[in-house]
């Protein structure tokens, strides 16, 4: 135990690097792009003098390394500087959109696993039929229709034809009060409120945006878990485990499903870290104030700070994602024991 | 206790339906032994799934019956195979570590079938699953309990497997295979332990098995089958003395065992004489206190500990031990594929071992020294021809071009044996011992004086293993070769070679002529390598021969 924990550790230390390097790349990428924030920001009136005041505000008129160390002792000090668009400190605006966008993404995430994995067995297990048959249809559906596009579709159907779903605008309908803030997720914290309605009114309105996500997200899901289950029911120990005259269901799941389950993780993350910066299509259809249209605003208006902020937030996300993939890889398959690394 | 009528499968295939057993019956009384041999192919396989009814998809049993205690296997409803599989008929499988789940711990497994058999409940499901593993002489029954298999050596994972067979005390073992892939030692106790534990049972068991020498040890009378027939059944001694199925004898025939001579392998016919080699007195390869040495996770492994030994000009040496002790390290090295740790490798008198493994390549003395993998298929690009393939080692290191080139490569096939038209197909439209004739002529293509062959023969069937080894000697005669040949089976090196090493633990502990160290092994290990083969009962060869010469 003692030597997993110090596995552990090791494995930390390995994402001090990863993150340095981001740091460093994000700061050089931002200051690369085109577009002067000063003249930007100085507004379409100003003339060259007030141009240079605003530089000079923006501290844009040190040389680049001098910024750069600026920045870092200013990062040291947790301060992620402030966003010059929206006036709020980065870390305010960031810690306010991102559990819109986790929650966005668990939530598309939990419902296309819901669906994925289930079907896939199936596929794999029936295969031939006319399951197998569905899922390819919806796998090749999910991966060819472009989220913004069953997003509009959605919507149009949804709410505009059978007005079934609440207007797209946003994360709740206005004439609900927003939870009292613990986790930034409403789901959770209307529920800790014990507000059922304001919960209600949530899951309304997060249900075609996890849809759409989800959509696309099944596609990889299904088509892995499909693959992985094939193959662990074609492997020896399976025909051991028939042999042996186990029932159906054990040997199904478990002894096949958790084989096949590694695979299947492994593309889990990559979907999640892939659609944690995507999803911003469809944060714009559904007018989410989620990080990724933060995001994008902020790069229109070459907002360093804001960029910056977004990028390291999203290096710590994805850094912790891949922590915990491998812990559950560890957790599944003894053979990946961190004793042995 | 089973008796199968005029069984037949068959398989649905993208090429319409294969048959893989044809109509076939056999017997099988209460502790009897039976062995069902035949070679890749014959359908000795499919007919213990099919009676076990676990077929992969597609196949199915076509016609026939096979009762086993009042009970037709053939039409019986899933639900009650179910209760059969593991309590009345139980299998174990060959390549014990893939047959148990990678991920589960070996107790749960057993637990699994205890309690799906209603011979464990949860609160005595641990002790009854270290009892079962006790069962199978595993010592510290209870430390195993929460071992994975990755943990376990193959011969303990084939005890496990063993186990979960005989946890709920079925009435028939089938054992489908079960030593392939382990040790000769490992092969010899699991062996021992299948035939105790079944007898101390009373149960019946099925051996099937490619080795007619195993089959012949261990059970009391065989079935040969052939095509998915069975051409011929018997006692094992009988069989042997007297086969009366063409195939039969060439299977006995092929086996290798004591007493008989490489051309003996091969059907009466094509036993021509031998052609005599003989060693000459200069040395080829001299290696001295060779050490190689892996860093590892828990410290260094010592792979190969400092070992000598001479090979001279012409002669065939035998390098034999089990895995792990360090003969596929050496010949490696040998072959200068891996750079060694320490000590010297000289080549008709000059150090090889110094020129880096990476850029020996360029050497001129590479085409000296040439190799013949163990795995047939594995070691052919399967984008290549096998005209390809031979060119090959002849486009890098010679200037052979055009016709010549061809004219080369045509003689290469004649004298490996493969027919010329075969040059242009593609690994995958070869059998086994067509693509093992490429490797060989690819191996020789460039004159090799030395030729290192790594178990050439141990993924190949009898009657073409005993082929093969005739061509090597052929070929050894012809082009004046040196060998040196790995392998595990001690009754092929006799055949082939004049000296024999014998490895353990990365050392050399005995080495010798070959008749020597067979016959009077001085080493404690040497005897028990010997003691573990099989021994097929002896054949008189001459009253065959005097037998056929009379039909």
């Amino acid at each position: 135990m003692a030597g997993r924990t110090r596995a552990i550790g090791m494995r930390l230390a390995q994402t001090v690097p990863v993150i340095i390097g981001v740091i460093v790349i994000s700061f050089i990428l931002t200051r690369a792009l085109p577009g002067d924030p000063a003249v930007y920001f100085a507004g379409a009136m100003a003339d060259a003098e007030s141009i240079q005041q605003v530089r000079e505000a923006l501290g844009l008129d040190k040389p680049l390394v001098t910024q750069f160390f600026l920045y870092v002792g200013d990062l040291a000090q947790g301060d992620l500087g402030r966003s010059i668009s929206t006036g709020q400190p980065v870390l305010t605006d960031l810690a306010a959109r991102l559990p819109a966008s986790l929650e966005l993404t668990l939530s598309a995430l939990v419902l296309s696993c819901l669906i994925a994995i289930p079907l896939g067995v199936l596929a794999a297990v029936r295969q031939g039929s006319w399951v197998d048959h569905l899922c390819r249809v919806l796998v090749t559906a999910g991966v060819s229709l472009p989220t913004f596009f069953t997003g509009i579709l959605l919507v149009y159907v949804f709410y505009y034809l059978l007005g079934w779903a609440p207007s797209p605008l946003g994360r709740l309908d206005f004439i609900y009060f927003e939870p009292p803030r613990v986790t930034g997720f409403y789901l959770v914290d209307s529920l800790i409120a014990g507000d059922l309605e304001t919960f209600a009114a949530t899951l309304r309105q997060l249900t075609l945006p996890t849809i759409t996500l989800a959509l696309f997200t099944l596609a990889p899901i299904a088509r892995m878990t499909r693959a992985a289950m094939l193959q662990a029911l074609s492997s020896d120990y399976i025909r051991t485990a028939r042999a042996a005259g186990l029932s159906r269901g054990k040997i199904l799941f478990g002894y096949g499903l958790r084989n096949a389950l590694l695979p299947v993780v492994t593309t889990l993350g990559m979907v999640f870290s892939f659609v944690l910066g995507a999803n911003v299509l469809v944060e714009k259809v559904f007018a989410w104030p989620g990080i990724g249209s933060y995001a994008v605003e902020a790069l229109v208006a070459s907002d360093y700070a804001a960029v910056q902020g977004f990028v390291l937030a999203m290096a710590f996300l994805f850094v912790t994602l891949n922590l915990i993939i491998d812990l559950s890889y560890a957790l599944i398959d003894p053979r990946i024991g961190f004793d042995t690394k | 206790m089973l008796n199968i009528r005029d069984f037949a499968v068959s398989f649905r295939t993208r090429r319409g339906e294969v048959q893989a057993v044809r109509g076939i019956s056999l017997d099988l009384s209460e502790g009897e032994t039976l062995g069902i041999v035949g070679e890749s192919g014959s359908g000795k396989s499919v007919t213990s799934y099919a009676l076990m009814r676990i077929l992969d998809a597609g196949g199915r049993i076509k016609a026939g019956s096979a009762v086993f205690d009042g009970r037709d296997l053939a039409q019986a409803a899933e639900r009650d195979m179910q209760a059969i599989r593991g309590r009345e008929i139980s299998m174990i499988f060959q390549n014990p570590r893939a047959a148990l789940n990678p991920i589960r711990k070996v107790g749960h497994q057993l637990e699994d079938v205890l309690r799906r058999h209603g011979r464990a409940t949860r609160a005595d499901a641990r002790a009854k699953a270290i009892e079962a593993l006790e069962a199978v002489r595993i010592r510290d029954a209870e430390a195993r309990y929460d071992a994975y298999p990755f943990e376990l050596s193959g011969g303990m994972c084939q005890r496990v497997v063993f186990a979960i067979a005989l946890a709920c005390g079925p009435r028939l073992l089938i054992a489908d295979e079960p030593t392939t892939g382990l040790d000769i030692t490992t092969q010899k106790a699991v062996m021992d332990l299948v035939r105790d534990l079944t007898r101390a049972r009373g149960m019946s068991s099925i051996l099937i098995t490619h080795d007619l020498g195993l089959a012949a040890e261990y059970c009391d009378r065989l079935a040969v089958m052939k095509d998915g027939q069975i051409v011929e059944t018997g006692p094992a001694a009988a069989l042997f003395a007297d086969p009366q199925h063409s195939y039969t004898r060439k299977l006995v025939d092929a086996t290798p065992r004591a007493g008989a001579g490489l051309r003996d392998l091969l059907p009466l016919e094509a036993r021509t004489p031998l052609a005599d080699h003989v060693p000459g007195d200069r040395a080829l390869v001299q290696v001295r206190d060779l050490v190689k040495t892996y860093p590892g996770k828990s410290g260094p492994v010592h792979a190969v500990k400092g070992i000598s030994f001479t090979i001279r000009e012409g002669q065939s040496v035998g390098l034999v031990g089990e895995s792990g002790c360090g003969k596929s390290t050496t010949s490696s090295m040998l072959v200068r594929l891996l750079d060694r740790t320490s000590g010297d490798i000289l080549f008709e008198g000059l150090d090889i071992a110094d020129i880096p493994a990476d850029r020996f390549v360029r050497d001129k003395r590479r085409s000296q020294i040439q190799m013949v993998f163990q795995d047939a298929t594995d070691s052919l690009n399967p984008r290549h021809s096998a005209r390809q393939t031979i060119a090959d080692p002849i486009l890098r290191m010679s200037d052979l071009r055009g016709t010549a080139l061809q004219t080369r490569i045509e003689e290469l096939a004649t004298l490996c044996g493969l027919p010329l038209p075969l040059l242009d197909r593609f690994p995958h439209q070869l059998s086994g011992g067509q693509k093992a004739r490429v490797g060989i002529a690819r191996a020789i293509a460039l004159d090799p004086k030395f030729l290192i062959l790594d178990e050439p023969t141990a993924a190949l069937d009898v009657s073409i293993q005993a082929v093969v080894l005739n061509l090597l000697a052929d070929l050894r005669a012809r082009l004046g070769m040196t060998y040196l040949f790995v392998s595990h089976d001690l009754n092929v090196v006799r055949l082939l070679c004049d000296h024999v090493i014998v490895m353990q633990g990365g050392e050399i502990v005995e080495q010798g002529p070959a008749a020597q160290v067979m016959d009077t092994p001085s080493h404690p290990y040497t005897r028990t390598l010997l003691a573990a083969a099989p021994k097929p009962p002896t054949t008189n060869t001459t009253t065959q021969a005097a037998k056929s010469a009379a039909e």
